[in-house]
């Protein structure tokens, strides 16, 4: 296999944190554990540290690959490694999977020391606040007193949003992408509609579908392709699948007839035989949540008005789930404190996904921005 | 028509003498010029080592280090890199992908947008001066722009080519539309979109109640133009508040 461009292969790690962590729900987790990887090395004046924060349905596992499992590549491989737009010669980056998580870190699949079950609906709801706060505990466990950045896409732009605001002084730079200030009514709802589809599956069992055995797997399924659904763009769809049938189909009947539907229920399988329903219950209700300006009577200026950060935004032309005109929210409330920012809209026709894609624009930006981060 | 020896008024005078005021000067009583080692007197060459680009010694000459500044159509940000060299906060708009990715590599604040739009977004005064450098001429909405840069800033600062610049009136005299340093481009592919002088500009001001409280007029080696301004002028760079 070339390594060239690849970080190579990588290993998950684990770190348990005796000390309690109390959440914005109310509820004490007295101890808990996040699963992190980190490429590169963290320089003599560990000034060179970059956090990737993941969006709904990723983990830790950013770049490289398992030596075991060589298939199961990093997602953000594209961007992060040696000589690439985060190049791993300069940066030690560190990816962390987020509590509630389903891949390693404490959430609802983990068992739950009081009663030696896993937690399932017992586990208490998590806020991008309460992400911050445990990625700073691992800043301090990784000896990393302020991050060079913190980068995200999605629900991962939001973290590092909320990194500004919770700890100016541990963030020198945030790239902010494919994000919002805070979710629509329509952003609600359709989490809602995928929240439903999960709970009213029968397997769901109140979230307690470990101990049956089972995983409500019909309604992950739904909610992922409705899910699915909002990250593609029109224009995409239409070009990738239009009207398009299988060449098997038959018709006048409810089978998979039309290729757009044997996608959507390729994507909604794969999906739902690995992630964790209750998970996904707890990631979309972190994105309802997530709105740092609530607290300044919707005055996002004014909740960013602390920050110390230099900003990078960037949005996606066909992005409909989180469009540009609210990342230019997020800008206009940052010239307005005369915070440095910089404002990048890509074009692209991969909708709110692009994020995630190999644009060579894109990249070229992330690259630039990030080759003038001081280490 | 004026006659080729147009008179430009000296900025900053009262409105209603200043049409009938002869001599051309880029002088302001009211406004001293500052001292920057920049600027450049009668007949003497404005530094040119800012990327060949005279007109940011002048703009950069009319500012002060803590003050910020947006630059609309700020292409690959060298004024802002010279600005923020110098102590200012800036901030650019620019619309095409490639030169905002300039930007991005000159480690320059950068708003990728349509400027014509792009301001709306800003608060009022959000910006002790907003910068329009060579690019007036190639905005549509002339009014809207002019309107929304006072509004956003407390300060505007705009240069153009003049199109009376008398190398300008000899090329159409002789049947060919002007192509110089200062308008570089064949009538084919020129961005600009509006065509008009020094005297044209300054009656829209006075129409539109904008006041010129500095001028520095260009010829096409950058030396700075005292008399005869809309005729010996080919940029000219305008420093501009709300009545």
């Amino acid at each position: 296999m070339s390594e060239h461009g690849s970080i190579g292969p990588v290993a998950a790690q684990h770190l348990a944190f005796a000390e309690p962590i109390t959440l914005a729900a109310g509820v004490t987790l007295p101890a808990w554990e996040l699963a992190y990887e980190t490429y590169g090395t963290l320089n003599a004046a560990r000034s060179n540290a970059v956090l990737i924060c993941h969006a709904l349905s990723g983990h830790h596992h950013v770049a490289g690959y398992y030596a075991d499992d060589p298939k199961n590549v990093g997602w953000w491989d594209n961007l992060i490694g040696p000589g690439k737009p985060l190049d791993t010669n300069r940066f030690f980056v560190v990816g962390v999977n987020n509590l509630g998580g389903c891949h390693g870190s404490t959430g609802p699949s983990s068992i739950n020391p009081a009663s030696g079950e896993p937690w399932g609906a017992d586990f208490p709801v998590v806020t991008v606040g309460d992400w911050v706060r445990a990625q700073a505990k691992l800043a301090d466990a990784l000896g990393i007193a302020a991050w060079a950045a913190v980068i995200g896409g999605s629900l991962g732009g939001m973290q590092a949003l909320q990194w500004t605001i919770d700890q100016p002084e541990r963030i020198r730079h945030a790239l902010v992408i494919a994000a919002a200030p805070r979710l629509t009514a329509e952003n609600i709802a359709f989490n809602d509609v995928a929240r439903q589809a999960i709970i009213t599956d029968p397997e769901f069992h109140g979230g307690n579908f470990y101990r049956h055995k089972v995983r409500p797997t019909r309604g992950l399924r739904l909610a992922r392709m409705l899910g699915h659904i909002t990250y593609l763009s029109d224009d995409q769809m239409a070009e990738k699948f239009g009207r398009k049938r299988r060449p098997s189909a038959g018709s006048y009947g409810f089978g998979v007839e039309f290729e757009i539907e044997s996608y959507l229920r390729y994507q909604g399988d794969k999906f739902a035989g690995w992630f964790d329903a209750n998970t996904y219950l707890l990631m979309t209700k972190a994105l309802d949540y997530f709105d740092p300006a609530e607290s300044c009577d919707g005055n996002l200026a004014a909740a960013l008005a602390g920050a110390h950060a230099k900003f990078l935004v960037v949005a996606f032309t066909t992005d409909w789930r989180f469009s540009p005109a609210r990342s230019r929210e997020i800008v206009n409330a940052l010239v307005k404190n005369k915070h440095d920012v910089s404002y990048i809209e890509i074009t692209s026709p991969h909708g709110h996904d692009a994020f995630l894609m190999d644009d060579h624009y894109y990249h070229a930006v992330l690259a630039a921005y990030l080759r003038n981060i001081e280490t | 028509m004026g006659g080729w020896f147009d008179n430009i008024p000296p900025p900053g005078r009262p409105k209603a003498g200043a049409a009938k005021l002869p001599e051309a000067t880029c002088s302001v009583a009211e406004h001293p010029p500052p001292t920057s080692p920049g600027r450049g007197m009668g007949g003497r060459p404005i530094m040119m080592h800012t990327l060949k680009r005279p007109d940011f010694d002048v703009i950069a000459g009319w500012m002060k280090a803590g003050e910020s500044v947006l630059d609309l159509g700020c292409g690959a940000g060298d004024l802002l890199r010279l600005l923020t060299e110098r102590g200012l906060r800036g901030w650019g708009v620019e619309r095409d992908p490639g030169l905002a990715l300039a930007a991005v590599e000159n480690g320059v604040n950068v708003i990728q947008s349509n400027l014509e739009v792009g301001l709306a977004g800003f608060e009022d005064h959000a910006f002790d001066h907003v910068v329009l450098s060579r690019t007036l001429q190639t905005v549509r909405h002339t009014q809207q722009i002019l309107a929304e840069m006072l509004r956003v800033g407390r300060e505007a600062v705009i240069s153009f080519p003049n199109f009376a610049y008398w190398k300008n009136r000899m090329a159409v005299l002789n049947g060919r539309m002007p192509v110089s340093d200062d308008l570089p481009y064949q009538w084919y592919d020129t961005p600009n979109v509006r065509f008009f002088t020094m005297l044209d500009f300054e009656s829209l001001c006075d129409a539109m109640g904008i006041v010129i409280r500095e001028r520095m007029v260009l010829d096409d080696k950058g030396m700075t133009v005292d008399e005869e301004a809309n005729f010996l002028g080919s940029l000219a760079v305008y420093r501009l508040a709300s009545a």
